[in-house]
């Protein structure tokens, strides 16, 4: 019993050392120039039920500001030396929800489970269309309200495009990476690695489907908590 | 045996299968303008349900599209079937009739049996069965029969491509659907044109129509290949690869350098198929661009050659005339579907147009190519009675 003790205590000293050892990276994506306006989505009848106001595509949303939402931004290369694999106890999802992908963009590990769901009372299908070798394309039907399935894909790669074929309207990103240091940013553009980064020197990326991909070298110590801010732009030559 | 009396029940019959067979290339148009093509991610069921027991009421947004399509082309298969077996029985007798219809039936049982390695197996037998029913026309002209026979193993395989585009999830394959769609559509035409009572009277007015037959011939191979580059182009979703016309990007030929290309796709705002484009899908939609200006041009060349050629009234003169009126307006389809932003239903009549252009082309082939020693012996063969033994060696 006492030993038993002793090793809960050693683990949990290990455990905050640890935590206070970890470095943190966050940072804010902005967009630079003006982006093409968005169109409003055209729904059938019985989606265009299921909104009071005209709704429009996602490509671009951009703060007042020029914060840039839905950038995955992400470690090129995990901590050296690690592997990694997904938390059982979180299981990111995907939901269709009148009759839009929610979230737009979302971030899971290789081999992590992930569940799709249909929250519409009407059918939807689900079809990925990953390019990377070892993600399996899928088209699935879930014609009803409520129905989950859950998928996972093994190889990295950024961005996996779904899209429902009953609504040609319907599209959601994922980008699945090999590591669990990737974050979407928020309608502020802002984003936040998870916080137990190993100390080391890290190239981050920001990826955006539409103004591209920037990415800058960084050095973290441990318990560095350092701002990393990226500016896409959008071309004009 | 070779029975050439002209039943017109029979032509009303071929006719109306190749209307039909149209409309179904229709429906395909709108079925890929929509971006439904996957809207039902089952074949051969229809989310789970067979597909003639599908509910009307889970008929909604693509599944529309997709469903009526696969419906529509059980109907033109059905007909097919029962034009094909019409043509075998009619000139055919004793055993190889019934063994003739016997296979028909047994193609139909084997498809009811819905299990792939069954599909795959009749799919794979089809080319086969196509270039030995192709042989056996020519050899055995003015028959049908193997023509009716080649149709049937042509609209069975391409179900069969349909479905496995489903089932496999494979863009290639969707466009071998789309041209197998344009080719077997001329081969309708044509078998409903040998059925006509005019395709026999007009076997000594054709002769002059012979020194077209290389004019017709290189226009129509042209077509085809403009049909396969606009396939290969709106299954890769590049039809708005370019998006502004007579220009592309501002110029005459756009940029395709790396940069050049980023910029074009951060200028999409794509409310469906959203995808980035590459140079690839560029190239391949100025190739199309190019392929128009081409085509248009061969079709001018085709009716002023139609026109100094042959004598005013001429029934394939008139044709070239109507082949023009289609391409321009095909031409203008072309432009309004980059104008419009790709509108789902200005595309699909420029899909169906396009076979209407590719099917005349073909009709005026079938036309040129008919030798005056063999229209000659066509003819004199219409008077023999029936149960007379065949006699026709002629090739095309």
């Amino acid at each position: 019993m006492k030993r038993h003790a002793l090793l809960v205590c050693a683990t949990a000293a290990s455990a905050a050392l640890q935590l206070a050892s970890a470095a943190e990276i966050s940072g804010k994506v902005t967009l630079k120039g003006t982006p093409p306006p968005e169109k409003t989505i055209e729904f059938d009848a019985i989606c265009g039920k299921l909104h009071d106001k005209p709704v429009t595509t996602r490509h671009y949303q951009v703060a007042a500001d020029g914060g840039l939402a839905n950038v995955f931004v992400y470690l090129k290369e995990g901590p050296a030396g690690k592997t990694y694999t997904p938390a059982g106890d979180k299981v990111p999802e995907l939901d269709q929800i009148n009759c839009l992908y929610e979230p737009y963009v979302l971030g899971v590990m290789c081999n992590q489970k992930f569940i799709i769901k249909n929250s519409d009372a009407l059918m939807h299908n689900v079809h990925a269309t990953p390019k990377v070798t070892g993600n399996k394309e899928f088209n699935v039907g879930q014609p009803v309200q409520g129905m989950t399935i859950e998928k996972s894909f093994p190889s990295r790669e950024v961005l996996v495009r779904f899209k429902c074929d009953v609504h040609p309207w319907m599209f959601a990103y994922m980008g699945v990476m090999d590591h669990p240091y990737f974050a979407v940013t928020d309608k502020d553009g802002k984003f936040k690695l998870p916080g137990d980064l190993p100390a080391g020197k890290y190239t981050v990326v920001a990826y955006h489907l539409k103004a591209g991909e920037a990415s800058q070298e960084i050095t973290v110590g441990e318990s560095d908590k350092k701002e990393l801010n990226f500016t896409l732009q959008v071309k004009t030559q | 045996m070779q029975r050439n009396d002209c039943s017109p029940w029979l032509t009303r019959y071929a006719w109306s299968v190749a209307a039909a067979t149209g409309v179904l290339i229709w429906i395909g148009g709108l079925v890929t303008s929509k971006g439904a093509g996957m809207a039902v991610p089952d074949w051969p069921n229809t989310y789970g349900y067979n597909l003639f027991l599908f509910p009307v009421s889970k008929w909604v947004g693509g599944i529309l599209y997709e469903h009526t399509h696969r419906l529509v082309a059980a109907g033109v298969g059905l007909l097919t079937l029962i034009l094909a077996a019409w043509l075998w029985a009619r000139e055919t007798v004793g055993a190889k009739r019934w063994a003739g219809l016997g296979a028909m039936v047994l193609a139909l049982g084997l498809l009811g049996a819905r299990q792939m390695p069954v599909y795959i197996t009749l799919a794979a037998l089809a080319p086969a069965v196509m270039a030995c029913g192709v042989y056996r026309a020519i050899k055995d002209r003015p028959a049908l029969r193997w023509l009716g026979v080649t149709a049937l193993a042509a609209v069975i395989l391409q179900g069969v491509l349909g479905g496995l585009r489903v089932a496999w999830l494979e863009d290639q394959i969707g466009i071998f659907h789309g041209m197998l769609a344009q080719s077997f559509f001329v081969l309708m035409t044509t078998i409903a044109l040998f059925t006509t009572r005019w395709w026999r009277d007009a076997a000594t007015r054709l002769a002059e129509v012979r020194s077209l037959r290389g004019t017709f011939l290189v226009v129509t191979a042209l077509i085809f290949v403009q049909l396969a580059l606009g396939a290969t182009m709106r299954h890769r979703h590049a039809g708005l690869a370019v998006p502004d016309f007579p220009l592309a990007y501002g110029r005459l030929w756009p940029r395709l350098d790396a940069n050049a290309i980023a910029r074009y796709n951060q200028q999409r705002i794509e409310t469906v198929a959203a995808k980035p484009i590459t140079a690839t899908d560029v190239v391949l939609h100025m190739a199309h661009r190019l392929g128009a200006y081409a085509v248009l041009g061969a079709i001018v060349l085709a009716f002023t050659r139609a026109r100094r050629r042959l004598p005013s009234g001429h029934p394939v003169r008139r044709a070239t005339a109507f082949w023009l009126g289609l391409v321009l307006t095909q031409f203008a389809l072309g432009a309004v579907t980059v104008w419009t932003n790709k509108a789902a239903d200005i595309a699909t009549a420029h899909v169906a147009v396009g076979s209407l252009v590719l099917v005349t082309g073909g009709l005026l082939c079938v036309v040129a190519c008919r030798r005056s020693n063999v229209v000659a012996r066509e003819a004199a063969k219409i008077t023999a009675p029936l149960g007379a033994p065949a006699t026709a060696t002629a090739t095309i």
